[in-house]
């Protein structure tokens, strides 16, 4: 029991580094505060992959009460640990990708088109900004035949994230 | 209608379903992608920040060395007092009896082979623009012009007011840019985009414009050009780096050794004229305010308009323990008086003095001087040149003479130690007062002071210069003279502009990709009716737009991480101690955790090294590390010479900026060689000052080793190749010219 309890006490306290640094990172002002937009490259830094939904949830419970936008790490800290230890929004699997956008080709041609990927990204689900379509086609569009192969995709992703 | 059509419906509902889960898993997915991006962004750019400024931190230490070594060293032979000799009198002290004029550029032939840019005086618009587009096609203008244009420079400098009045009609614009840092490319970018200057058209540049860059040369050749040119609407403000003490360091002095290996020194000598001419601030409308650095919270704009700018020839210099004796002497009779104002740094900067610094040659008749010193070098050493020892004498009492002033002592004159320079035609002969230390720290706090957003006035001990300053003093300062802001560089800015203070300061970066292609834009300001600032930005490297955010990430990321390698192995020693301290049990593991601790202990960046732990640790099984191999493994990737005993390598490649700039003073006329004596010398002094622990047998060793030709000298370039020192002129892979340079 008390092995048990000192364990999770040096998770707690890594987490607890863990946390500082990446906040610290974003704290411009050296005043232990956040700009409130940029807690998602935070929380998403450190693990996690919510949804935009679950995003402003979060937010909501690490806001003033009177919304500054701004964060403070006091209020962040504790909220963010219990995240970690809870393993919330952990991310899926590349396999999981793989299939959402099979789903979203259904004719299995192993390409989505560009008018095709615009349209589900803008429309469906969380809808994507201008700004981040047009990142995404940057760098996901094959020039040549102006489609999507996704398969190839999702691996540049993934080996470029570790 | 029937079951069909609501399975057909269920089914479609069905689908519907999926394809919105699924959407919503990709853009979820796609989001936590770009976002740890941006979080490697961000750290880059820390990794960058961080570097250079400790870069600048060493710069002051350099020179805490020279303060250290003429307090306490005691010279034991013949060759080390000749040794420091050189180090500290040549600068000061005219060669031989051929006093070099700053006009003495007829004599230069240009041979008939030249193909270069020609210029003549008075010059005209098209002289200048031809001198853009001769360097625009990578000419160079020969020697014979430089010194020419530079002396036309300084005349019409001398003319101007320190602080510069402008005014703009309704439709005339002015365009603001920041930092260029030897970027011709941005130069001649701006110049496309904006149009070059003309009557209409006016420009300020913010200071800055040499160091670091390639073509830093070409950069000041063109400003002055336009400036004479165009007087009443070319504007120049100096920067921090407008200094030949830190161009020593930061490339410009390199620069110009390599490209006029005949004249460069005189160019050197004239550059160092020029610069402390240059205006302090430039005025638009009485309402914009354009300097380099920032304000504190003691700025006078009355003072800085009435001082002699020109007797800060460096911001940087020697302090001598005598002096800080003195200094707090007056002190603490001052303190009876005043009550203490902010922490505002003094012990780095001091009225410069054209005298030496307290020097083991000191042959004053004074004795009470002597008392401090434990040498006592006789009159008759080696000294041949007798002129030498009487302006040694001469300018030492000079020295004495403001340190007493400025004590606050009575003035003992001894009349006929001070008699005119009448064997000196250098501008400054004859003048016998020296800026004042508040003067001194107007003019500091103006090239080197950095916005902060907290309140307050504090030291800037980040640079060892100048101060942070905050809102509260920069809306003090705007409504003491009427102002409606404030407009400065000195700081890199991944936009290439930033707004603070509620707006009412803009930093201007005009120098993009400044760390690295893809680090960041540069930008310019116009200020159009009413001064309304219309900010413009680019980035000049083709190669960048075809890359992607990711990719342009990437590859600045590499190349912080690879400079972060490089300071984490000159430390190689020192971290293997912390990670010991963290391994009771001597297993030769350490948890990453530790690992994280121990680095931030040792290098003291302030990075987040947990978030760049797999970046910079590879090799690391169940969130232990063995720390061992990996320190192996970073020497692998930096060694190049194996026989060069590694922690020695490992000391010298942590002070080879240092020792690069040492190199440079002893070498003094320029020629890229010391001798391997006074290589040793070089290192014997450093080291004892560095607390470093190396023999003497070592350090010959060493010396040898790096006399490849064995005659006895080192070429320098030669020494500081062998640690993968030297600048190189094209990054790694990139075909097309790009001027891309490392920083140091």
């Amino acid at each position: 029991m008390a092995d048990e309890k000192e364990r999770e006490e040096i998770i707690v306290a890594e987490f607890h580094k863990k946390i500082k640094e990446a906040f610290e990172v974003f704290d411009h002002e050296s005043n232990n505060t956040v700009d409130v937009r940029e807690i998602g490259t935070i929380v998403r830094s450190l693990g996690c992959c919510p949804s935009e939904g679950e995003l402003h949830d979060l937010i909501a419970e690490v806001e003033e009460e009177e919304p500054t936008g701004y964060i403070r790490y006091e209020k962040f800290l504790p909220v963010m640990t219990k995240v970690l230890l809870e393993k919330r929004y952990r991310p899926v699997s590349e396999d999981v990708i793989l299939r959402a956008f099979e789903v979203l080709d259904p004719a299995k041609r192993g390409f989505l088109t560009k008018e095709e990927l615009i349209k589900y990204m803008t429309e469906e689900g969380e809808p994507f900004s201008q700004e981040e379509m047009e990142e995404m086609l940057s760098a996901a569009i094959d020039p040549e035949s102006n489609v999507i192969h996704y398969k190839d995709y999702i691996t540049m992703m993934v080996v470029d994230d570790n | 209608m029937g079951s069909g059509t609501s399975t057909q419906h269920h089914f479609a509902f069905q689908n519907a379903e999926k394809a919105f889960k699924a959407a919503a898993l990709i853009q979820r997915w796609y989001r936590r992608y770009m976002a740890r991006l941006e979080m490697r962004r961000r750290c880059t750019w820390s990794i960058f920040q961080s570097i250079e400024y400790a870069g600048q931190q060493d710069q002051v230490k350099l020179h805490d060395f020279f303060t250290y070594l003429v307090d306490h060293f005691t010279p034991s032979s013949h060759s080390e007092r000749d040794f420091l000799n050189r180090m500290f009198t040549e600068e000061r002290v005219p060669q031989d009896s051929q006093l070099e004029e700053c006009g003495d550029y007829e004599s230069i032939e240009v041979p008939a082979s030249y193909t270069g840019p020609r210029l003549s005086f008075p010059l005209l618009p098209d002289h200048a623009t031809a001198l853009v587009e001769a360097f625009r096609l990578k000419q160079q203008l020969h020697a014979r012009y430089v010194l020419n244009l530079l002396y036309e420079t300084k005349k019409h400098l001398v003319q101007l007011p320190n602080i510069i009045r402008v005014s703009t009609c309704y439709n005339e614009e002015i365009t603001v840019c920041g930092d260029l840092h030897g970027q011709l490319d941005d130069l001649i970018f701006i110049f496309y985009k904006n149009g070059l200057p003309s009557p209409e058209r006016a420009y300020v540049f913010n200071g800055d414009f040499v160091d670091r860059g390639q073509y830093s040369v070409e950069i000041l050749m063109v400003l002055f050009a336009f400036m004479l040119v165009y007087p009443k609407e070319f504007h120049l403000n100096r920067g921090n780096h407008e200094d030949h003490m830190v161009n020593l360091r930061y490339g410009f002095t390199k620069e110009v050794m390599h490209k006029y290996k005949i004249h460069g020194k005189k160019i050197l000598r004239t550059l160092r004229d020029v610069f402390r001419w240059l205006p302090l601030a430039t005025l638009v409308d009485e309402k914009v305010l354009i300097l380099h650095g920032g304000v504190s919270d003691t700025t006078d704009l009355e003072l800085l308009a009435k001082l002699d700018r020109h007797k800060v020839v460096s911001t940087l210099r020697y302090k001598t323990r005598k002096e800080s004796e003195k200094e707090k002497q007056a002190e603490e009779k001052r303190k009876d008086n005043q009550t203490s104002t902010a922490e505002i740094p003094t012990p780095w900067f001091l009225p410069q003095s054209r005298s030496l610094p307290s020097s083991p040659l000191r042959l004053s008749s004074d004795k009470a001087h002597k008392a401090g010193r434990s040498s006592s070098i006789p009159i008759s050493v080696h000294l041949d040149r007798k002129e030498l020892s009487r302006q040694v004498r001469r300018s030492v009492d000079l020295e004495l003479e403001q340190c007493r002033l400025q004590a606050g002592f009575a003035e003992v004159r001894e009349k006929k130690e001070l008699s005119p320079f009448t064997s000196e035609t250098d501008s400054e002969a004859g003048e016998l007062l020296e800026p004042t230390q508040e003067e001194w720290r107007q003019v500091v706090d103006i090239l080197w002071s950095d916005p902060m957003v907290q309140e307050g006035c504090k030291a800037n001990t980040v640079r060892g210069g100048g101060c942070y300053f905050g809102p509260d003093v920069t809306e003090q300062l705007l409504q003491k003279y009427n102002l409606q802001f404030l407009i400065r560089s000195h700081e890199c800015k991944p936009e290439g502009y930033e707004f603070c203070h509620n707006r009412k300061v803009l930093t201007i970066f005009s120098a993009s990709n400044y760390y690295e292609i893809g680090s960041n834009r540069g930008a310019y300001v116009k200020l159009g009716p009413a001064l309304m600032p219309h900010i413009v930005q680019y980035q000049t490297n083709k190669a960048t737009h075809t890359l992607t955010m990711r990719q342009r990430i990437s590859r600045v990321e590499e190349s912080a991480l690879r400079a972060l390698r490089e300071k984490l192995f000159a430390h190689s020693s020192d971290l293997l101690g912390e990670f010991k301290k963290h391994d009771a049990d001597k297993t030769g593991l350490i948890s990453l955790s530790d690992w994280a601790a121990a680095v931030e202990c040792v290098l003291r960046l302030g990075l987040p090294w947990r978030v760049l732990r797999p970046q910079l640790v590879n090799s690391s099984t169940d969130n232990v590390l063995d720390y061992k191999s990996w320190l192996e493994d970073l020497a692998k990737k930096q060694l190049s010479r194996e026989n060069i005993q590694s922690s020695l390598l490992e000391t010298l490649y942590r002070n080879r900026y240092d020792l690069e700039t040492i190199f440079r003073i002893i070498d003094s006329d320029h020629s890229g060689f010391i001798s391997l004596d006074e290589f040793r010398q070089t290192w014997k002094l450093f080291s004892s000052h560095m607390n470093v622990d190396v023999t003497d047998d070592c350090i010959y060793d060493l010396a040898r080793s790096i006399d490849f030709n064995k005659d006895g000298q080192i070429d320098i370039n030669e020494f500081l190749e062998a640690f993968r020192l030297v600048e190189q002129s094209c990054s790694e892979g990139d075909g097309a010219d790009c001027p891309a340079s490392h920083k140091h």
